[in-house]
């Protein structure tokens, strides 16, 4: 039931205070999950605590591997339109 | 500014970003102690790292508290202009209130001349005015964006509220009650509050009004209209969806609107959560952590050198409102004009303190001043550099003169303390006359005499076309 924290995580200590297990390592280049520790919340909260507050879409996975806020869910960008963005800029 | 009463103008006098006259003279620092956010704002991205940026939200190196006061003490030993520590992120420092108050904890009791501030979204603020009291900090500054939910849901996608992550108008509404009554608790509380609106056209333009006049009947004591800051490469909502930022003539349209309802800020420089200096530079560089490692800190001479230096600044800041006061009862004695002779002018000043001290080529920004019959008035500043996101955009095509002249779009003169022949040129072409005759002069009086010599040139009858400027 152990979520994930991948390297897409920016380390903004918003999940350490939230985590009911004290399951969040703070540690570099990001911080991450203790697996033994994570209860994904269950009994503690309706959602996962780290995952409703996580301003990066695709860092922290679910059991599955998948992504808990996938592109585009957090901050309203189409992912095609961030991409098209990212292709703009490179050829400039 | 000058519409502030005696009381709230001496708690403010000393702080830079609170007091035109006080940015002049005195500095002010950030300390980035506070990482996590409970929103998200359209116009922020919390991938913050870039270096050679400026803006809220950006940071270079993340403090923990006991770091930021080693680094606060370090800065107020080796500037004696500091005068405030401020925490404003790069994330809401309400949000991260172990860290918060810590910090201000440790600084209240080595530094007690140094005035503590904290910026925050509000969300949190209920909860924390019995704390910030505590510590007594004295002035707080709001993001407020809206009072109408309806707006708010086009600004925020997100809050995090209650253990649970909140979206659109729902989300909206509750932060807009959480600040609302929080600017009414620290006002109760004796606090000073700034509100802090961001621009954005067609979102929240014409909005903002009503923040300004809601904010002001609850108690705020200044509010800061700011520019929108959106390009693709800050990979924000809004840079990224096309969203324009406000030009300057539409800022000063606004920020003029609001005037007659309670004080505006036009000084404000945006700037990162981690600056370092007086407005408008950034000595960030010169306090890296391996830095003040190294450096001797004799902190009673410090606290003393600030005190000898604020004596005299203080002094300096009283006898110039004196000699305002005293212009304008003269002014005031003369029979009325109908109409004074001579339209207002905008000028840009490359300006070192409050001196026209800075070679046009040197200067990152430009101080924009109105000039009328009446005096000058500061409107604002234009910034030269532009953003950057990177290594890959950092080298670009449009030369720094022509950044320099396109960001003094609708100013008719640029005073410097010296200028090249090729700017001059460029500048002329352009349609703004360069003046090097100033140096060094008190900014005011030399835009003021600027005027009276258009004046007196015959060339300030009033331009139907070209006269209304930024």
């Amino acid at each position: 039931m152990a979520l994930e924290i991948i390297e897409s995580c920016v380390s903004c200590h918003a999940c350490l205070a939230l985590c009911p297990s004290q399951a969040i390592i703070e540690t570099r280049p990001h911080f991450l999950i203790d697996v033994g520790k994570c209860s994904g919340c269950l009994g503690d909260f309706a959602d996962a605590q780290c995952a409703a507050i996580c301003p990066i879409e695709g860092a922290i996975l679910d059991e599955f591997g998948v992504a808990m806020n996938p592109p585009g869910s957090l901050t309203g960008i189409p992912p095609a339109r961030r991409a098209a963005a990212q292709a703009e800029i490179a050829a400039r | 500014m000058d519409g502030m009463p005696d009381e709230i103008r001496a708690r403010v006098q000393d702080h830079p970003c609170y007091s035109e006259d006080a940015h002049h003279y005195f500095a002010r620092m950030h300390v980035a102690v506070a990482p996590a956010c409970n929103i998200q704002c359209h116009y922020c991205n919390r991938k913050y790292d870039c270096a050679n940026e400026s803006r809220p939200g950006v940071v270079s190196e993340l403090l923990t508290p006991d770091q930021a006061v080693k680094k606060t003490l370090a800065v107020a030993a080796t500037i004696p202009q500091m005068s405030v520590l401020g925490i404003a992120g790069p994330g809401d420092p309400l949000a991260n209130p172990a860290r918060t108050f810590e910090t201000f904890r440790q600084l209240a009791l080595k530094a007690p001349d140094i005035k503590l501030c904290v910026s925050t979204n509000g969300l949190a603020l209920p909860e924390c005015v019995e704390e910030l009291a505590r510590h007594n900090i004295d002035h707080v500054t709001i993001t407020i964006n809206c009072i109408d939910p309806d707006v708010g849901a086009k600004i925020y996608p997100w809050i995090f509220w209650n253990n649970q992550r909140i979206h659109g108008r729902k989300a909206a509404a509750i932060l807009i009650a959480q600040q609302q009554k929080g600017l009414e608790m620290l006002v109760a509380k004796g606090i000073l509050v700034k509100v802090n609106s961001v621009l954005i056209p067609g979102v929240n333009d014409e909005h903002l009004k009503e923040v300004s006049k809601l904010v002001k009947a609850k108690g705020a004591f200044l509010h800061n209209v700011m520019p929108l800051i959106a390009e693709a490469e800050h990979g924000t909502f809004y840079g990224l969806m096309g969203q324009r930022s406000p030009r300057p003539d539409e800022l000063k349209a606004l920020q003029d609107a609001c005037e007659g309802d309670m004080n505006m800020m036009r000084h404000c420089r945006q700037c990162r959560a981690d600056a370092v200096g007086m407005l408008g530079e950034d000595r960030g560089d010169e306090f890296t952590l391996d830095k003040i490692e190294a450096m001797n800190i004799d902190f009673e001479a410090a606290m003393v050198a600030r005190a000898a230096f604020r004596a005299q600044a203080m002094a300096e800041l009283e006898a110039k409102r004196r000699h305002k006061e005293k212009a304008s009862q003269i002014l005031r004695f003369q029979p009325r004009v109908a109409k004074p002779a001579g339209r207002p002018v905008l000028m840009a000043v490359a300006a070192k303190g409050n001196v026209v001290g800075v070679h046009f080529g040197h200067a990152k920004e430009f101080l924009v001043y109105e000039a009328a019959a009446d005096g000058v008035r500061f409107v604002g500043h234009r910034k030269v550099e532009q953003y950057c996101a990177g290594n890959e955009t950092c080298g670009d095509a449009e030369s720094v003169l022509e950044r320099s002249i396109h960001a003094l779009a609708g100013c008719e003169v640029v005073l410097c303390s010296r200028i090249g022949i090729d700017p001059w040129r460029d500048l002329e072409a352009a349609g703004i006359q360069p003046n090097g005759e100033h140096a060094m002069e008190p900014v005011e009086d030399a835009v003021m005499a600027v005027w009276r010599e258009m004046l007196a040139a015959g060339k300030l009858e009033p331009k139907p076309s070209a006269a209304k400027c930024a």
